[in-house]
């Protein structure tokens, strides 16, 4: 159980600034995910939490303790954090057996054999591989190997378990129920968990906040829901979401408190709850991008009022659920239909859009400006 | 957000104090410091003695260069680039290298890149029995070969008649000793690196390449020309570059072959002015000698970079298809046959028998077959040699005893030092002191044998710093000495591949569990890294027991080895008695082989 807090930690390899004033705080019991694309500072981070880098500037504590002060080039020691770590490639010492890779910690904590056997068996019990303790890494597979790492992580009751993609190399099936897993294990331990990915869907359905990176820096920090419905900018909308998010081009003017904006889905006014805080001019007309999820778009076949009148560039069925391309003017957009649907190409539909759906993007800054409801 | 700069910090007390904590509480630190220093010592400040020691005047000259003793001087480069014999003592030597350099590296090249295309890409039969069998040669000892060639050509001029001359069939001087058997012989040695460097870089090519450029519509030839030459291409110019650096440097195949004639390499005229006087003629000449390795590499590194090929290992489908060769089956297996025949068979059939005859070349009838040549007692020795026969001859167990105390106790260092140092350069990979120590490990590689040792030679040859490190001229300590740094460069780097197969996070993982580096040590890298260093160590192991270039400047009579004997015999004409000591290193080192590649799984495509 803690409390991390981290405070403008910059990280640079030689003169490559690869983490830019990380500013982060994750509560006690959190499961946060560092999400983003390969390269963008995830794992530095999660690296320098755990101690085995040290950033050149910034402050992390743990419960209020201090770790990491940069400016006294003060950083404790891996072990002396309480937390444990479990690595992408898993990291499991191939000449020791599962039950002496779990131990190989606890004896170095000095802890009585009686302990250490009802702590390394407890662990081994909780990831369901008590009947391998005897056997090698190499004589296991994927997903076993992956549950040892695990093991080996917790069963020195960590304060703080920090995960480095760990279900990146497992086939998708297994990788599905090890979610459910983790998020099992999550609940039961209680444990706060850092957890680095570059899957979306990892990240939305497991954590309950996302930490969204960009080129080294801490884009958007929220719960998966919000970070699925309000990204905080068009980089982040288009990296949420499957199939991804539509964009569509508009202009956009303030008119009194309200956002009024027109595109090929139609004119739009929005009212000044809907509207963030981030900059956009307050007079004049300005370019601006609309951007609507898939499944907000529902297709009638029949005339709706207020409905927008497309139609159907292309329809994808893939049993579950169908991937329509629909055609407004010079504007392509997805809609999805959840069950299976026949459309013919280039027949006339109607798209129903529930404005209070839509988040416009000032195109100039990238950012949003007016949030979904 | 602005790109900030590396944030300078004020250095308070308290940063003070941790910094320097954070640096004496992590004992990987100490080590990287010990490990420089020591490099330092063994390597920067030998080459800086032996460059100053050739502007020094030493007591020998004082007389004909005047002043005294210790005064700088450039008596000794003048004299080997202007004297009136410089012509004799470099230019000419020089020239001999080169050709010499030249004329293997055409020869074995091709050689051993079309073995290595046989050998793996062809459906050539007998494969396992045959890929061994072309190792073996690199195996024995290059001055070895000189040997054998001397016993199969050897003429009248040294003494002596060898196999052919004994047949009656007439052999040239030109042919026997000199340029022409230099080349040969070192051609049968060297074309193993383009051997080992083009097989691994074909078997690393996917077939799938190959075969999608029949699919485009290629031939066979088309395929070989555009596909498969450039992707090994840098293995061949790696090879070719090895070869020429080495041959240029080699003695052991120089001297044996040269020296009798008066055909001087610079490497083998180098050491008649060590041996001699001046020593600073030497010294400076040994300096050439390195330049002249550091030029190549660098040319190399320059146009291509070293260790720069192809990724051509995918993960995926590493299946490989074979070439069926057809028609051309014949006459390839014919050509295999020749040259294993020519390059080991003839050579070693005809040394050997010659350990049993009585006269060299006078045929194998009973009457001139003896085996006093090794066991023959001094009784008997008048009407032989003056020496008894070797295995009752003393000079001969010392130096058995000697071969086997170097080998152990000299690989044994090297190789737990190149794992060592193989750990910091892979744990330094891209900070400045991981490629400090490569670099530093790198420069013995840049000298031949001879050239390295005269280097020691000339630094260890008296006490240095007060008598703090004692004059070790003579000592048994300086040839191991020698040998262990002299070997670094190839421990060290299959102590950096040991180490980077070790990955870095299972030390981390240690770490995180609270090991300090010592634990991290003994119970995560040593166990993981003990089978990648008993390799590491039958190979150094091998290639020291058939040293002879690194120690013969070094050699005393009572630390004298078994290479260096069969050198001296050779050259006082007792024939059948060297060759019955190359017999017993060969033994030596083929039953090391084998041990080595039963027990440690150690494989000579990873040796040089």
């Amino acid at each position: 159980m803690s409390r991390i807090e981290l405070k403008n930690i910059d990280k640079f390899y030689g003169n490559n600034h690869v983490l830019r004033n990380i500013n982060l705080t994750i509560e006690d019991g959190d499961f946060m995910t560092l999400l983003g694309p390969s390269g963008c500072g995830k794992t530095t981070t999660l690296r320098v939490v755990s101690g085995l880098e040290k950033p050149q500037n910034g402050t992390m504590t743990i419960d209020g303790v201090e770790m990491i002060n940069a400016d006294d080039a003060y950083y404790a020691e891996p072990s002396k954090r309480g937390l444990n770590l479990v690595f992408q490639s898993y990291a499991l010492w191939p000449h020791m057996t599962v039950y002496n890779n779990i131990s190989f910690g606890l004896k170095i904590q000095k802890m009585s054999k009686s302990e250490i056997d009802r702590r390394v068996m407890d662990s081994l019990r909780m990831m369901r591989i008590d009947q391998y303790k005897d056997r090698y890494p190499t004589e296991l597979s994927g997903g076993q190997q992956q549950r040892v790492a695990i093991a080996r992580a917790v069963a020195s009751s960590p304060k703080l378990l920090l995960l480095d993609e760990p279900l990146s190399n497992l086939d998708a099936k297994l990788r599905i129920d090890m979610r459910a897993e983790l998020q099992r294990l999550h609940k039961e331990l209680g444990t706060t968990i850092i957890y680095v990915t570059h899957d979306q869907v990892e990240a939305l359905t497991m954590s309950t906040k996302i930490a969204l990176f960009k080129a080294g820096e801490l884009n958007q920090v929220a719960t998966p829901m919000e970070l699925y419905n309000n990204p905080i900018d068009l980089e982040a909308a288009d990296f949420i979401g499957n199939p991804r998010i539509n964009f569509i081009s508009g202009t956009a003017e303030m008119k009194g408190t309200d956002l009024v904006v027109k595109s090929e889905l139609g004119n739009h006014t929005f009212p000044a709850v809907q509207l963030t805080k981030e900059q956009r001019p307050s007079s004049g007309e300005f370019e601006c991008v609309l951007a609507v999820r898939p499944e907000q778009i529902i297709i009638s076949r029949e005339p709706v009022e207020g409905a927008l009148p497309v139609t159907v560039y292309a329809s994808q069925p893939a049993g579950s659920e169908t991937i329509v391309t629909l055609k407004a003017g010079e504007e392509e957009f997805l809609s999805k239909e959840i069950g299976q649907a026949h459309y013919d190409i280039d027949q006339q539909v109607w798209a129903i859009i529930d404005q209070d759906k839509i988040n416009v993007y000032n195109k100039e800054t990238t950012r949003l400006i007016k949030r979904s409801v | 957000m602005a790109k900030r700069d590396l944030p300078k910090k004020p250095l308070t007390k308290k940063r003070l104090k941790n910094l320097i904590l954070n640096v004496l509480r992590n004992p990987f630190n100490m080590i990287v410091l010990v490990s420089l220093v020591v490099l330092f010592c063994l390597i920067v400040i030998p080459l800086l003695t032996m460059i100053k020691s050739t502007f020094t005047l030493a007591q020998a000259e004082v007389r004909r260069a005047g002043g005294k003793a210790g005064d700088f001087t450039l008596y000794y480069w003048n004299y080997m680039l202007f004297g009136a014999t410089s012509k004799a003592v470099l230019w000419i030597p020089l020239l001999n290298s080169l050709i010499c350099g030249l004329f293997t590296t055409l020869i074995s090249v091709p050689l051993g890149s079309v073995l290595a295309w046989l050998m793996i890409r062809t459906d050539i039969p007998g494969k396992k029995i045959l890929g061994l069998l072309v190792t073996v040669p690199y195996m024995i000892p290059s001055w070895t070969k000189a040997l054998a060639w001397l016993a199969v050509f050897r003429t009248p001029t040294s003494g002596a008649n060898g196999f052919l001359t004994g047949l009656g069939i007439p052999i040239p001087d030109w042919l026997a000793y000199g340029p022409v058997a230099i080349v040969l012989c070192m051609s049968m040695h060297y074309y193993a690196f383009s051997y080992i460097q083009v097989s691994g870089a074909l078997r690393s090519i996917n077939s799938e390449l190959e075969e999608m450029g029949e699919i485009q519509g290629a031939n066979k030839a088309q395929i070989l020309r555009y596909i498969t030459l450039p992707l090994i291409l840098p293995s061949v110019l790696s090879a070719l570059v090895m070869t020429i650096s080495k041959s240029i440097g080699t003695y052991g195949v120089a001297a044996n072959l040269g020296n009798r004639i008066g055909y001087y390499t610079l490497a083998t005229r180098m050491r008649v002015f060590i041996n001699d006087n001046p020593k600073g003629v030497g010294y400076a000449m040994s300096i050439v000698l390195v330049g002249l390795a550091a030029l190549i590499l660098m040319s190399n590194q320059k146009a291509i970079g070293v260790r720069k090929s192809y990724a051509t290992v995918g993960g995926k489908g590493g299946r490989s298809t074979l070439m069926p060769l057809g028609a051309a089956k014949k006459p390839m297996m014919a050509f295999l046959g020749l040259f294993l025949f020519l390059a080991m068979v003839m050579p070693f059939f005809v040394l050997i028998m010659e350990t049993f005859q009585v006269t060299t070349g006078a045929g194998y009838g009973m009457n001139n077959l003896t085996l006093y040549n090794w066991i023959g007692t001094a009784d008997e020795a008048q009407k032989y040699t003056n020496y008894p026969g070797i295995f009752r001859h003393e000079e001969f167990w010392k130096a058995f005893y000697n071969t086997v105390r170097l080998t152990i106790i000299a690989s044994v260092i090297t190789a737990f030092c190149g794992q060592f140092l193989g750990y910091i350069s892979s744990r330094g990979r891209g900070k400045w002191y991981g490629n400090l120590t490569e670099q530093l490990v790198f420069v013995p590689y840049l000298m031949s044998g001879v050239a390295f040792s005269t280097m020691y030679f000339s630094m260890f040859s008296r006490a240095r710093l007060g008598g703090l490190i004692p004059s070790l001229y003579g000592t048994f300590t300086l040839i191991v000495l020698t040998s262990v740094v002299k070997h670094f460069p190839f421990a060290s780097r299959s102590g950096t591949a040991n180490m980077l197969s070790i990955s870095v996070e299972l030390e981390e993982a240690a770490d995180i569990a609270g090991a300090s580096f010592w634990k991290r040590m003994t119970s995560i890298i040593i166990p993981l890294a003990k089978n990648g260093f008993i390799s590491g160590f039958m190979l150094v192991f091998i290639s020291i027991a058939k040293e002879l270039d690194l120690i013969v400047i070094m050699m005393t009579p009572s630390t004298q080895t078994m290479s260096y004997l069969a050198f001296t015999y050779s050259q006082e004409g007792y024939n059948q008695m060297s060759d019955a000591i190359s017999v017993c290193v060969l033994l030596f080192i083929l039953v090391c082989y084998i041990i080595a590649n039963k027990v440690g799984g150690a494989d000579l495509g990873k040796s040089w």
